[in-house]
């Protein structure tokens, strides 16, 4: 697929809408329908196109392994760490009024902070996942 | 009333045409393929019952990210699935059977968005309540799914990180086997 420009053309032009379509989905789902895990998915499907047309080892150099496995932990982390957070403030594990001036706005940030860290988790355990199989098939091919 | 039962009885047609297609094609790509497109047509069918994050959901991984790493992993399947030698009577009997009864008992279930059905009188009128006053969030969905029931998601955030990293061990152990056997052990590490 490396050589057929209407691919790559068309790649090219489309990464950059993916992710911002995935941005929308990941911080508009207290408004609309979508969250963390849809907009997970598809920020992972642009990197998955991206390495599909250009081969993996340009995706992972737009990607690498290392920043990949570190985010797919950390969204879990953070999830984790906003309810710890408001335990320490002195309130229950995972409760988000304290987090802000009011009620209100704590629920307001910890929603955020819990569905980009979904968002974080599942994007990266895509995009993980995509590159283990296909370098998986490198290797045999040897 | 009548055109929501026409897209219904269109939906479950296609559903079923499909359904039956999966089970005379023996290439697995094809089974890829009907698979997301069973999930495109179930994601449909979820936004005529109004469960719009739901058939998001659906559409985005059912339909689209498990297709593409379903493709993924097919590289190491067999081109085409084997012919079982085993008798089909029996798996399709109980299958009629199970089938019959659900049915049988889908005629005790409330109708659709009837308010005195029991599921909407538990919990549910507290949230739709709450979403507003206590939260101030417009989708009563994420305000259920981020905030009263934190924990759930929390457990499901943990359930796709500890797949995931699950996965990544299993292919990695095999990766870096074969490494071992055709590589020096300098490049193992540039790679690892």
């Amino acid at each position: 697929m490396h050589n057929n420009p209407i691919l790559r053309i068309s790649t090219k032009i489309l990464f950059a809408p993916i992710i911002l379509f995935g941005l929308y989905v990941q911080f508009h789902g207290d408004f609309g329908p979508g969250g963390g895990f849809q907009a997970g998915v598809i920020v992972a499907s642009a990197f998955i196109l991206y390495s599909l047309v250009f081969g993996i080892e340009a995706g992972k150099k737009l990607f690498p392994l290392n920043v990949n496995l570190i985010l797919l932990a950390f969204g879990g982390i953070l999830y984790g760490g906003v309810g710890i957070v408001s335990m320490i403030l002195g309130d229950e594990f995972l409760a988000y009024n304290i987090l802000g001036s009011s009620p209100q706005s704590g629920q307001h940030i910890g929603i955020l902070l819990v569905e980009f860290g979904v968002g974080l988790t599942v994007s990266n355990v895509m995009i993980a996942l995509f590159n283990a199989f296909a370098s998986y098939d490198k290797i045999k091919e040897k | 009333m009548i055109s929501e039962l026409l897209i219904n009885a269109f939906l479950v047609t296609i559903m079923l045409s499909i359904a039956i297609a999966l089970i005379k094609t023996r290439t697995i790509i094809f089974t890829v393929i009907l698979t997301s497109a069973y999930s495109l047509v179930a994601a449909l069918m979820f936004i005529t019952l109004d469960a719009v994050d739901v058939a998001f959901t659906e559409a985005s991984v059912g339909a689209g990210i498990s297709t593409i790493l379903f493709l993924a992993a097919m590289a190491y399947l067999p081109k085409k699935e084997e012919e079982s030698i085993s008798s089909e009577f029996i798996p399709a009997l109980s299958c009629i059977i199970l089938g019959g009864i659900l049915i049988w008992c889908s005629f005790d279930l409330p109708e659709i968005g009837q308010l005195t059905a029991p599921v909407h009188q538990h919990i549910a009128p507290e949230y739709i309540k709450g979403s507003k006053e206590d939260i101030g969030i417009p989708n009563i969905v994420t305000s259920v799914l981020a905030s009263y029931r934190g924990y759930d998601t929390f457990g499901e955030t943990i359930v796709v990180f500890t797949a995931g990293v699950a996965v990544l061990a299993l292919l990695e152990k095999k990766n870096s086997a074969k490494k071992n056997k055709s590589q020096p052990k300098q490049k193992i590490r540039k790679n690892a």
